[in-house]
């Protein structure tokens, strides 16, 4: 199995975590909403899988590269 | 009949009404439908409360008379119509906004990839367009390049323009300007759609621009502003004020100021700004033919600032081997940070993995720069 790592694109603050590990998501799922420079900005599945890992919590504050969530697939 | 003659009854006419009903609407639209609140609802307000007759708000004394409507040339002696003069005409508000506007600016993405500067430049394109439809409509060249302004989708701006070369004007041009910006959700995407294939919104860019030192984010706005302003002269007090905003921000010492810029500074003048360009549209001055071609002479300015952006992504994507997201162009129209996050949406819906935010904050801040330095082109040959 194939693993792909979604990182977080901008510094920001995490608003809610919509996956948790062993869901399945479909390309353009929300994984998390990412709140940066005032706007809440969805965080989307790059493609068909399941979460193997998720890594951010609500609330948490963010840098860019850190990992959002594992998807294998 | 217990004053009824003296009451505002007797004096309310049709075109009161008219004002009522759009002061009415601006309202609705700020309040239910939440397009830029901050803005419309002052606004709003002050529609309505200039249309009430005999309230005195803007009156003025002409050649020692009493007045009820805004004079140009007259002393203010009502509340809005000193608001109106002290801080419009004289130019205040809407460059001490530009201080705010500093302050809330980061030119991060601007110093990470500077050729977006570029593309800030390109939406400008649509200002002229607008300003020649405009002069081909019969306004002459001050009228047409107050209106043409609207096209930089930036509000204050095109008041300080329009309160120079054509105060008869700022009320439809200030209330185009501001409708129009919180429409670019509406009026941008399908321009869009239309001058991009799929496989072009798709393009995807790397998220992480490089990072920038405080060093330069503390050099850019000392050495942009004395760039601009040596290049554009009368930009100096809207290119000045943002750039001394800014410097606030970066300073890293001065976060008390930078923070009462951008917020509660910022908040008293939108205030005063939004309520007393509402108070200039009373019936008389509103009621127009002009009013309307503006209001269709905006929609064109906004068009074709959106078009020349994207086509202007497109053409430096010939020479660049990492290519960009052609609709990053589209967010040269300041509208700052709308036009932004249109380009998100569209980034994000035609290919998941993008994130086109930053990479379209760069065109989106030059176009703040760019509108401010077209205004001060206009006001060098015009003013």
């Amino acid at each position: 199995m194939s693993r792909e790592t979604v990182e977080v694109p901008i510094t920001g603050k995490i608003v809610s975590v919509d996956v948790k590990p062993g869901d399945t998501v479909n390309e353009g799922d929300v994984l998390c909403v990412l709140e940066s420079m005032k706007m809440e900005n969805p965080i989307l599945a790059p493609l068909d899988g399941t979460i193997a890992e998720v890594g951010v919590e609500s609330a948490q504050v963010v840098k860019p590269g850190e990992t959002v969530a594992i998807i294998e697939y | 009949m217990f004053g009824l003659f003296e009451s505002g009854f007797a004096s309310f006419t049709w075109g009161n009404g008219v004002m009522l009903a759009i002061g009415g609407l601006l309202l609705y639209l700020g309040i239910a439908k939440k397009m830029e609140p901050l803005l419309l609802v002052p606004i709003g307000v002050g529609t309505i409360l200039v249309n009430l007759p005999l309230g005195g708000l803007m009156e003025c004394i002409v050649q020692g008379k009493l007045v009820e409507s805004y004079a140009l040339g007259g002393e203010p002696a009502g509340l809005l119509s000193r608001i109106f003069r002290y801080g419009i005409v004289w130019e205040l508000i809407p460059c001490l906004i530009f201080l705010g506007l500093g302050a809330m600016t980061d030119f991060g993405p601007i110093i990470a990839n500077p050729r977006t500067l570029l593309l800030g430049a390109g939406a400008q394109f649509g200002v002229y367009a607008a300003l020649f439809i405009a002069m081909a409509l019969g306004f002459n060249i001050y009228e047409a390049a107050a209106i043409g302004i609207i096209g930089g989708a930036d509000g204050p701006t095109a008041i300080y323009l329009s309160n120079r070369l054509a105060p008869q004007l700022i009320g439809p041009i200030a209330v185009a300007a501001y409708t129009y910006m919180a429409l670019v959700p509406i009026i941008q995407p399908p321009i869009i759609r239309a001058l991009t294939t799929k496989e072009e919104r798709a393009i995807y860019m790397k998220p992480q621009l490089r990072p920038v030192s405080q060093r330069e984010k503390i050099l850019f706005p000392i050495i942009g502003a004395i760039i601009i302003i040596l290049l554009v002269p009368k930009s100096a007090p809207l290119i000045g004020m943002f750039m001394f905003g800014n410097l606030l921000r970066e300073s890293g010492v001065t976060d008390r100021l930078a923070d009462t810029a951008a917020n509660s500074f910022m908040n008293v003048l939108t205030i005063l700004l939004g309520v007393s360009v509402g108070a200039i549209m009373s019936a008389g001055s509103f009621l127009t033919r002009d009013t309307l071609k503006i209001f269709g002479l905006g929609v064109i300015a906004f068009a074709a600032s959106t078009f020349f952006g994207v086509i202007l992504a497109k053409f430096m994507n010939l020479f660049l081997k990492e290519k960009i997201n052609p609709m990053i162009g589209a967010a040269g129209v300041s509208a700052v940070p709308m036009a932004a996050r249109v380009v998100q949406k569209m980034g994000q819906k035609a290919n998941p993995r993008n994130f086109l935010l930053m990479h379209a904050m760069g065109p989106n801040i030059a176009g703040v720069i760019g509108t401010a330095a077209a205004a001060g082109i206009f006001l060098g040959r015009l003013g």
